[in-house]
């Protein structure tokens, strides 16, 4: 009943660096119909702003290249695209937010003029009708006086505000699709909360779909219906969100689950230690021959060493990139 | 606004009277009497005595000082000793030239340099790029006065396009006299075009990898608005300042190319009546100058105010 809006099929992106090319994206394959949320997890370099800034032709190039894959957006291939017919899918079919609400308006520009461009270059309405749109938008983020700050200046907002501001911004041409990069990361907790349920309400108003990349579990379990967990430019498990908070399959999926601090787990568990993940994320300039997780796996045996898993399917919807899924007797019990 | 202004005000008024002091400190103490240099080497010690008198040079250092200075603030103007005309006058006739020569120079500096350093920008370390970097590496190299010379070589005794200098006067013949400015404002808009054009390259680079040029090209907006509107504008903030001081430094006067233009202008007339001993004039220009440096200063803090929103004058 549901029609696939976006898939993204075996994606690589690379940028060419002194030491050599890096492979920030390695064959990405994911997909998100209309109306639903997907959730991107993985912690900082991991690729999944990479992946999603290649959905609109973000990537710096030079250094960046997408090296293979496709990426279609309603059938239609968006890297095969001309520049012209790319620019006019952005902020109209699919739009951005991101996530230094602080640093991603342009400060000489007053807010309502920022927020009326998409309808200006996309829709052709000028400038005053624009405004008028940009300040039933504000109004409809909840920015207080809405259109008595058309003529503000992002520096008079808070952070809080700021993100609002992007959020109408990405919304006033009414995209099919919203890519949010983080967009609660840099706000104080009181206000994530704030701006995720207003994504939502106007999401479920709309009918969209969004893509939303974070490396909050928390956020994802309050929002996506689907995640996907990216390490080192691999998806490494994909699942819904019930079953990955129930039973993860990848161990770096266990680590991240066991690592997210749980209000009460300090009373009930007897004072246990916050779980971390040991080692660090390798460099992507690094080639590895095996599991690029399987360093910091405490299940890891030679052949995750050796040969690189693929993505098994293990369960229903759910898949994960490693070798247990074939060697369940080396999972090793919890300590 | 309006406490910016009258801060301003008071600002001009004591640097007015500090460089008024230093100014006048070090003509009073500059050897050379200019009474001997106006009635050469054979006059008599009466006939020197007498024109000093007359000069008003036989005074105190505080009694010419503020002979000088009471002058000036009721608006009166002094005698030049060498042109025997007020120096106002004198002062006014020649800023005709060198005004309009220095906001010509502007102007060329202006125009070459924006656009080739947002071309230079967005084409780094291309082939284009590295072309424009080295036409300014050649145009901060060149001396002035070596350009002026190859110009009036080229267009004016080569192709006779141009006098090879002076200066008509606006009033006998204004279209000549805007065509003696264009080859040296051009010869001074070069190196002035070299150094903004890296100027405006090295800010547009930072400006174009800011988040907010990213959220421009999202939204879907045409690569120009991106470029010309939400990058250029703030690139431009740091452009502003050093184009202030050289339209500042401009107005001083250009010595050496008004030299070469044989143009009369401000750096002309100061040249030479240092030369005479011509104190009056000297001491009047030099407080212009200052005066000229401050006021361009405060119409590019207006401009800042303009352009950047979170720059308030204050």
């Amino acid at each position: 009943m549901t029609a696939c809006l976006l898939s993204i099929e075996e994606l690589s992106v690379g940028f060419h660096t002194p030491e050599g090319t890096a492979r920030a994206v390695d064959r990405v394959s994911f997909s998100l119909d209309k109306g639903e949320t997907l959730g991107v997890v993985g912690e900082s370099g991991c690729g999944k702003s990479v992946t999603s800034l290649s959905i609109l032709g973000l990537i710096p190039s030079p250094p960046g290249t997408i090296e293979s894959g496709c990426i279609r957006f309603e059938g239609r291939n968006l890297l095969e695209l001309d520049p012209e017919a790319l620019r006019r899918l952005r902020g109209r079919e699919i739009s951005m937010i991101f996530q230094e609400p602080m640093t991603s308006l342009n400060p000489v520009i007053a807010i309502g003029r920022q927020v009326a461009e998409p309808l200006m270059v996309h829709h052709g309405l000028s400038r005053s009708a624009a405004l008028a749109q940009a300040g039933e938008w504000l109004d409809r983020v909840k920015i207080p006086a809405a259109r008595r700050r058309l003529e503000d200046y992002p520096h008079q907002l808070s952070g809080g505000m700021r993100q609002r501001v992007m959020i109408a911004m990405a919304m006033v041409c009414r995209p099919k699709l919203l890519i949010a990069d983080e967009p609660t990361t840099a706000l104080d907790v009181s206000i994530q909360a704030q701006i995720l349920s207003l994504m939502l309400d106007l999401k479920n108003e709309m009918g969209m779909s969004l893509l939303l990349i974070t490396h909050n579990l928390g956020v994802v379990a309050q929002t996506a219906a689907r995640v996907v967990v990216m390490y080192a430019g691999q998806v490494v498990e994909e699942a819904s969100v019930v079953d990955l908070f129930d039973r993860p399959f990848h161990p770096y999926t266990q680590g991240l689950l066991r690592s997210m601090p749980q209000l009460g787990a300090r009373r009930s568990g007897g004072g246990k230690r916050l779980k971390e993940i040991p080692g660090i994320v390798p460099a992507i300039t690094e080639t590895i021959a095996g599991c690029r997780f399987a360093p910091r796996c405490r299940h890891a045996f030679d052949h995750c060493r050796a040969k690189a898993p693929d993505l098994f399917s293990v369960g229903v919807g759910q898949r994960a990139r490693c070798w247990l899924k074939h060697f369940p007797e080396r999972r090793r019990s919890d300590a | 606004m309006l406490r910016y202004l009258s801060k301003k005000l008071i600002t001009l008024v004591l640097l007015l009277f500090l460089v008024s002091i230093t100014v006048f400190s070090v003509l009073f103490v500059l050897p050379g009497d200019p009474a001997q240099i106006i009635l050469g080497i054979n006059a008599t010690p009466e006939s020197l005595a007498a024109l000093r008198a007359d000069l008003g040079l036989d005074r105190s250092f505080f009694g010419q000082y503020f002979d000088w200075i009471g002058k000036l603030v009721v608006g009166q103007s002094h005698q030049s000793i060498h042109y025997k005309m007020p120096v106002f006058e004198l002062i006014l006739s020649r800023l005709a030239v060198t005004g309009p020569l220095a906001l010509m120079a502007m102007v060329f500096a202006v125009i070459i340099s924006i656009p080739f350093g947002i071309y230079a920008a967005r084409h780094q370390n291309q082939r284009g790029d590295v072309t424009v970097m080295a036409f300014t590496q050649l145009g901060l190299a060149t001396p002035e006065f070596w350009l002026g010379i190859l110009l009036v070589l080229f267009f004016s005794v080569e192709l006779n396009w141009f006098a090879a200098g002076g200066f008509p006067g606006w009033n006998a013949n204004a279209w000549g006299s805007l065509k003696a400015l264009l080859l040296p404002a051009f010869a001074l808009g070069v190196i002035r075009a070299s150094i903004l054009t890296r100027l405006t390259r090295s800010s547009m680079l930072e400006v174009l990898r800011e988040d907010y040029v990213r959220t421009a090209r999202a939204k879907g907006l045409r690569e120009r608005t991106v470029v010309y509107v939400h990058a250029l504008r703030n690139a431009l903030i740091p452009v502003l300042t050093i184009m202030g001081l050289q339209l500042g430094q401009l107005l001083a006067g250009a010595i050496i190319i008004e030299n070469v233009f044989f143009l009369p202008g401000l750096g002309r007339l100061v040249f030479t009546s240092i030369g005479m001993r011509d104190l009056p004039v000297v001491r009047d220009i030099v407080l212009l100058m200052a005066t000229a440096v401050v006021f361009v200063n405060f119409v590019v803090d207006l401009a800042y105010a303009y352009v950047d929103p979170r720059i308030k004058l204050r």
